[in-house]
């Protein structure tokens, strides 16, 4: 029987602001912490997985940083999904036997990059004649498709950004720590109806990273009390539809991650305690709700209305605070989340734990597009 | 000095994108391609085989679209990059009998949420791409949506 994967040792930098730092000092801070966790030092790592869009050669300067022991490095440029394919990548080595200790790192800055998205350069600027290839154009039309399909209104929209900002009020590594009152979110400035600028995530700086190791050699290392078993690890790009890419497609490819996690798992959306989904934008979690199969088509409106996702609630979501909150430096967003969740499993989520969290799932989605779903459970 | 009753081609605006024709007299019409295997449509002219089935370029075949769709969505953008003129909507729409296409939609009573009410008929026209011109000084022509009942 083939063995199983666990994190044993996973952090992210508070997300913020470092100006005066490099992108490799960032990484390097969040790999430390990791690689201390997992009581390992750099030597004893065999390959590194990394990932940033904005910085080439990111492992490498990490590495520079931390020691060149001179292993495997492969660096990703996945869009938001970049630091969840790295810890993808780690799981498929170590299953083929090729390693039994990775380190995975993720790392943005993003300061004054300003409102991302934008047309492809061409002969003209297309912005405003091609309407708006920006983000929040993108997922506000990805939203009112949703709408138009379930009822959803632009409150329900926003209750979605009152919950999650209301959640990083207890998560002191969110950049935006502050309750927003429904009247808040809907009265703040509209970047692209129906998203005004609460319910848009930030372009922050930050750094996430992950030491994944073999079941054997964390046996081996009498390292199985911090252990986060990976039950579920599965990713997929956009099945064709007939509006995609013309409209891009963030459902599909999620659907296709989860139904591949959740059969990895062996397990059913019932049996998930607590989930870290994509909210770059607030709309986009509704969507997820059913993409994820978190309740049946057309009820993701009622999820955020009952207050199921709210902590205390059946399905608790984005905990942390979620991308609207903690901010979202794409390439380090998706090891954040599994931080996040190996903080509930193992107990540590202090304020905002979740009771007896003992299944949680992360899930990220980049455009263009590539989903990433894992399960994970407390060893 | 150029001949003003002599027009070359070279003169007339060029299409801004390659899902728009411009004949020899420089009227502009759309073009896309449909797969003759399994009937998918793209907003495209060079494609080199088909997403859905597979099927090679041999069996792309170009047509004409439909200029009147159904507004699949919509969105008021209030916020552009410096140099654009907001408020503008960029919408979805479904042409009839595909394909599918993105643009802005002109030409709505204004920008309240039920102008842009998805389902509404919306036709193409095509028009100047907002005086925007290449390095070279290239004029282009771009589509746009408007509203049928306007
Ligand atoms: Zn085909």
């Amino acid at each position: 029987m083939s063995q199983d994967i666990y994190i044993v040792g996973i952090h992210m930098i508070d997300f913020g602001r470092y100006p005066h730092r490099t992108p490799a000092q960032l990484g390097a801070q969040a790999a430390l912490e990791a690689l201390d966790e997992a009581d390992v030092t750099i030597h004893d790592i065999q390959a590194v997985f990394s990932g940033s869009n904005y910085t080439t050669m990111i492992g490498q300067r990490i590495l520079q940083q931390i020691g060149q022991t001179g292993v495997q490095i492969i660096n990703l440029v996945n869009a938001c999904s970049t630091g969840a394919s790295a810890v993808r990548m780690a799981y498929t080595a170590i299953k083929a036997g090729e390693f039994d200790t990775v380190l995975c790192v993720g790392v943005e800055q993003m300061t004054g990059l300003g409102m991302l998205g934008g047309a492809a350069p061409g002969a003209i600027p297309t912005e405003g004649i091609l309407g708006s290839a920006t983000m929040p154009a993108v997922f506000g039309e990805s939203g009112i498709e949703y709408a138009a399909r379930t009822g959803a209104t632009q409150a329900d929209f926003a209750q979605v950004a009152v919950k999650n900002h209301h959640n990083a009020t207890m998560n002191p590594k969110a950049f935006l720590r502050k309750e927003t009152p429904l009247d808040m979110v809907l009265g703040a400035e509209t970047i692209a109806w129906p998203l005004t600028k609460l319910m848009c995530s930030v372009n922050v700086d930050g750094a996430a990273a992950a030491v994944i190791m073999s079941e054997e050699k964390v046996k081996q290392r009498g390292l199985m009390d911090r252990a986060i078993r990976i039950r579920g690890s599965a990713m997929a790009s956009a099945p064709w539809q007939e509006r995609d890419p013309i409209m891009h497609d963030v459902n599909g490819p999620t659907r296709l991650a989860a139904e591949k996690a959740y059969a990895m798992a062996g397990l059913e959306p019932r049996d998930i305690d607590l989930v870290e989904l994509h909210d770059c934008f607030a709309s986009v979690e509704l969507q997820h709700y059913e993409n994820l199969g978190l309740c049946g088509e057309g009820e993701g409106v009622r999820l955020i209305r009952d207050g199921s996702t709210e902590i205390g609630g059946a399905i608790p979501v984005n905990v942390s605070g979620g991308l609207l909150s903690k901010g979202h430096p794409i390439a380090a967003t998706g090891i954040a989340n599994m931080y996040e969740i190996a903080q509930h499993l193992r107990g540590h989520a202090g304020e905002r734990q979740v009771d007896g969290a003992k299944i949680g799932m992360t899930h990220v989605v980049g455009l263009g597009t590539s989903a990433a779903v894992h399960i994970f459970e407390k060893a | 000095m150029r001949d003003p009753f002599m027009t070359s081609i070279t003169d007339l605006p060029r299409p801004a994108f390659p899902f728009i024709t411009i004949d020899d007299r420089g009227r502009p019409d759309l073009v896309a391609q449909r797969c003759t295997a399994c009937g998918s449509t793209y907003a495209d002219s060079q494609r080199v085989a088909c997403a859905r089935c597979g099927a090679r370029e041999a069996a792309l075949e170009t047509f004409t679209p439909a200029h009147e769709g159904t507004l699949h969505s919509a969105v008021i953008v209030r916020r552009g990059f410096p140099g654009v003129e907001v408020p503008f909507v960029s919408a979805v729409v479904d042409l009839d009998g595909g394909p599918t296409l993105k643009g802005t939609l002109r030409g709505t009573r204004g920008f309240e949420p039920e102008d842009v009410a998805t389902g509404q008929r919306v036709r193409v026209c095509f028009d100047d791409a907002l005086g925007r011109k290449d390095k070279e000084g290239n004029s282009y022509v771009a589509h746009y949506f408007e509203p049928v009942s306007a």
